[in-house]
């Protein structure tokens, strides 16, 4: 009887394994809001003949956690859109095949975070924002500031998304630390415990905050966290007169942060040389091209064109605040912490 | 002579089939996750328990998740007794479908009561809109959205028809004639309540209380949804820690924590359950009102189970079928394609035949252990080996969803066992969790049927197989029912587990749901979604009932 249960759960394990294994498909592992024209994965598919597989996972934190648990044995061969705010922890723990891109010759040196190992490669970049609602301010009567964000002006008008579940929220929380600083008169803290008195309001995740409580889509906040490319994607998927957008952003010094995006190769990948391929192809200027109306970011490659739209009516931060992303990664769970103790207890 | 029931099994087979699934499947993972968390470089580190005690975060944490369990469930009792008592007492129309539907909250996953709450009480909610066109408002009156009162409606509202279901069928299986001779004695209705009513009900309302206890100490999705951020329980904290801050250590520590207070919880349970005396059907002593009272007590019934059972269900309904305060059914009509980048390969249409489908397996895969571990547990060689078993299979319901997710990534990506993105492992993982309401449901009908049936099956010299065929089944068919409906229902709504299993071209009809919630712009979809799987249910739930006759279950 043993011998035949034992048997039968082998044979089982026998089928599994060889149903799974088929033709060369390239698993890119990415987060929710990924999207890239079809003829663009087309092409690629074409060129190399090759299958090309898009697994969504529910947002980039569950795509770094995934995968470090799974080291070794991915889930994909290529993870698309690990940013700044994870980079570090994805290092550390080994997710990683270096490639160094012939491409990133293109790529902005301020944008190459692993410029000596080349362990990631960065694909995208943009700016979280303030973005205010233009029927109840002008780009004057917006805050100009963080710390105007304080005064009683704006008083029940700010909707923040959770750092600890959104990638803007923890952005935002990293701009206003590297404006006020965790030590001195006026911290971080200091500011986000005043911040609290004036009724910020903070919810979940991006898509809960600008879809539920922002005042442009029917809630009671008419200032929102977002990006400084929002104002362009109102407009174009609405297709309303760009010269009057329904939302405005911020792009003051010191009240954006810098977030970029990176691909790798995912360490235990069988298809090594397929995804090098396709980091190239992702650096391609058919690739970078396709991001900006898209994913509304900014492509890294400075040969790639940008469309009119954001030619002619991208408001964009001139200096944007980053942090060092190994500092982000030594601090995140303190500062997390600090800030819930703030401004949700 | 082997008079254990279930016979229709091979004696070996009922152990090793059940030790082996709950091994490989819900064993296994746990350890994985729990030795990577608390064994990360295989050194033993137990610093998060000291955490737990000496961090007043923590401390609050574990006390909040404490007092709105005790409170939710207060409320729930004081609304659902006196409604139980009406449902035994009466008669009224259309009493037994009212019954049916005011199960369905019951059985809806809680993404779906969650968003049906918010759009009954959002500012652009139901009531809102409706007050607002009414008197002319210009600001929302209702000011419900994350504060604690709205996430104890939402407590009663899942809880009240668990609560109503025990309560009432227990009742009315008591015989009337203790309170007729009491009555002839001339004890009046104080001392009738005080002295022979109440004493009757301590154990099934003891019983109820717990179950919504401990349903509410681990409520996930209604405080995530609800509350906003300011309110989180254990198993909320468990998910953040794990998955936002990836304190894998922590996450354990808190996992474990809350699995001995809801074993705790669920031992009592168990012992409770088994005190509560076999079905006992003396006929209805429900009879028709005669006093304006009671027909007040009825339509007071009646109506707050309109109130607070089936408006948010109409407001989900309504909210699906509105854009802009104008009728359409583009939601619906958006199911049917890929949206622009979409997080599933094919239609989310789709998904209703998975979850189906997936429900079907885990039905079949939970009835079947179900009726193996609880003819084990009923035998009557009573060992250690069936008391840790019997733990065992009530465990996943103290699991949290994200623990045992991580567990499955962990134990089922390295080979030999590369098995997480196998479509089976979504109904498996459904199974464990619907595994124990299978076999409380099986249990207690097991446990009535009288020895002396299966002597004289075997005096007649009937076989194994006629005696189970014959002889059980029929007699414990309903409690085979009642677990089918739990099994079904429990796989249509699961998405903590699923959502580490799912498979983009395989997505079930919750994570559709909690997928479209997370993304921009399409929380229409979302409603539409949650109301196919509203009616899912109900066809599925209709279908059981229609079986089910007229029958009592517990759980």
């Amino acid at each position: 009887m043993k011998k035949i249960f034992v048997f039968a759960i082998v044979l089982m394990m026998g089928i599994f394994t060889i149903a799974t294994q088929a033709q060369t498909t390239l698993t890119i592992i990415t987060y929710d809001s990924f999207y890239i024209s079809d003829a663009v994965i087309d092409q690629f598919e074409a060129e190399n003949d090759v299958t090309v597989e898009i697994l969504r996972l529910a947002d980039a934190g569950v795509m770094v956690n995934e995968s470090i648990l799974t080291v070794g044995n991915p889930l994909g061969d290529v993870m698309y859109g690990v940013d700044n705010t994870f980079l570090s922890r994805a290092l550390e723990n080994e997710l990683f095949l270096a490639y160094e891109s012939p491409l990133l010759a293109d790529v902005p040196e301020e944008l190459q975070l692993d410029k000596d190992e080349f362990r990631v490669t960065p694909v995208q970049f943009g700016d979280v924002c303030l973005n205010f609602d233009a029927s109840q301010f002008t780009a004057e009567t917006a805050p100009q500031s963080l710390a105007d964000l304080t005064d009683p002006r704006y008083q029940d008008m700010l909707v923040v998304q959770n750092p600890a579940s959104s990638s803007p929220g923890l952005a935002f929380l990293l701009a206003t630390i590297a404006v006020f600083g965790e030590e001195g008169d006026y911290t971080y803290l200091d500011f986000w415990s005043d911040l609290a008195d004036n009724g910020v309001l903070a919810v979940a995740g991006w898509s809960e905050a600008y879809y539920g409580e922002f005042t442009v889509a029917g809630g009671a906040y008419p200032l929102v966290v977002s990006y400084a490319t929002s104002p362009l994607a109102e407009v174009f998927y609405n297709e309303l007169d760009p010269e009057n957008p329904p939302t405005g952003a911020i792009v003051a010094d010191e009240t954006c942060f810098r977030q970029i995006e990176f691909v790798g190769i995912l360490n235990g990948t069988p298809n090594e040389e397929l995804a090098q391929k396709f980091i190239d192809f992702a650096l391609s200027p058919t690739f970078q091209e396709d991001i900006p109306l898209n994913m509304w970011v900014l492509p890294v490659n400075s040969t790639a064109e940008l469309p009119e739209l954001y030619l002619e009516y991208a408001t964009l931060p001139e200096n944007p605040l980053t942090l060092d992303y190994t500092l982000i990664e030594e601090k995140r769970d303190e500062w997390l912490q600090a800030w819930a103790e703030t401004v949700l207890r | 002579m082997n008079h254990r029931l279930g016979g229709i099994f091979p004696p070996r087979l009922i152990y090793i089939i059940p030790i082996a699934f709950l091994t490989l499947f819900f064993v296994y993972p746990l350890v994985a996750i729990f030795d990577r968390s608390l064994r990360p470089d295989g050194i033993l580190q137990l610093g998060g328990f000291i955490t737990l005690i000496t961090n007043a975060y923590y401390r609050d944490t574990l006390w909040f998740t404490f007092w709105q369990a005790v409170i939710s469930t207060g409320l729930t009792m004081i609304l659902a007794v006196p409604s139980a008592f009406v449902f035994t007492r009466y008669q009224f129309p259309f009493k037994s479908t009212l019954l049916a539907l005011a199960t369905l909250p019951f059985v809806l996953p809680t993404v779906v009561v969650a968003t049906a709450f918010r759009a009954l009480i959002d500012d652009n909610g139901l009531l809102n809109t409706l007050a607002m066109t009414l008197f002319a408002l210009d600001r929302a009156p209702i000011q419900l959205e994350r504060t604690l009162t709205l996430i104890f409606i939402a407590h009663v509202f899942y809880n009240y028809p668990l609560v109503l279901r025990m309560v009432y069928g227990y009742w009315a299986n008591q015989s009337g004639r203790i309170e007729e001779a009491s009555r002839l004695l001339g004890a009046n209705s104080w001392r009738l309540w005080t002295e022979i009513r109440l004493p009757l009900l301590r154990p099934i309302l003891g019983a109820s209380a717990l179950l919504v206890f401990i349903f509410t100490f681990t409520s996930f999705g209604v405080i995530l949804i609800l509350g906003g951020l300011r309110y989180a329980t254990l198993e909320v904290e468990i998910y953040n820690q794990a998955m936002n801050l990836f304190n894998l250590p922590m996450a354990a520590v808190l996992s474990l924590m809350q699995m001995v207070i809801i074993l705790i919880g669920l031992n009592l349970y168990t012992r409770l359950q088994r005190s509560i005396t076999s079905v006992n059907l003396q006929g209805s002593v429900a009879r028709a009102p005669h006093t304006i009272a009671e027909r007040l007590a009825i339509i007071g019934t009646v109506g707050l189970m309109a109130i607070l059972l089936f408006m948010p269900l109409f407001a989900l309904v309504i909210q699906s079928l509105t854009d802009k305060n104008e009728f359409t059914l583009r939601f619906f009509a958006d199911l049917a394609t890929i949206g622009r980048g979409s997080s599933f390969n094919v239609p989310p249409l789709e998904a209703v035949k998975n979850s189906v489908i997936f429900g079907g397996i885990t039905t079949t895969f939970a009835l079947i252990l179900g009726l193996m571990i609880a003819s084990l547990l009923n035998s009557h060689k009573k060992n250690r080996l069936l008391g840790w078993l019997d733990a065992l299979v009530m465990l996943p319901l103290a699991t949290s969803a994200v623990t045992l997710g991580f567990g499955f990534i962990i134990g089922f990506s390295s080979p030999p066992l590369v098995w997480r993105t196998e479509w089976w492992l979504i109904p498996i993982s459904h199974t464990l969790v619907a595994l124990p309401f299978v076999v409380r449901s099986i249990l207690p009908a097991l446990r009535a049927i009288p020895k002396p049936i299966h002597e004289a099956g075997m005096m007649l010299g009937v076989g194994r197989w006629g005696r189970w065929y014959r002889l059980e089944l029929p007699l414990i068919s309903k409690g085979i029912l009642v677990g089918a409906i739990f099994a079904f229902t429990v796989s249509l709504g699961e998405f903590g587990a699923s959502l580490f299993l799912v498979r983009n071209d395989m997505p079930t009809i919750s994570i559709v749901i909690f997928r479209f919630l997370g993304r921009a712009g399409t929380y229409g979809q979302a409603l539409a979604m949650s109301v196919i799987l509203l009616i899912v249910s109900a066809i599925a739930f209709l279908i059981l009932e229609r079986l089910r006759a007229r029958g009592v279950g517990e759980f």
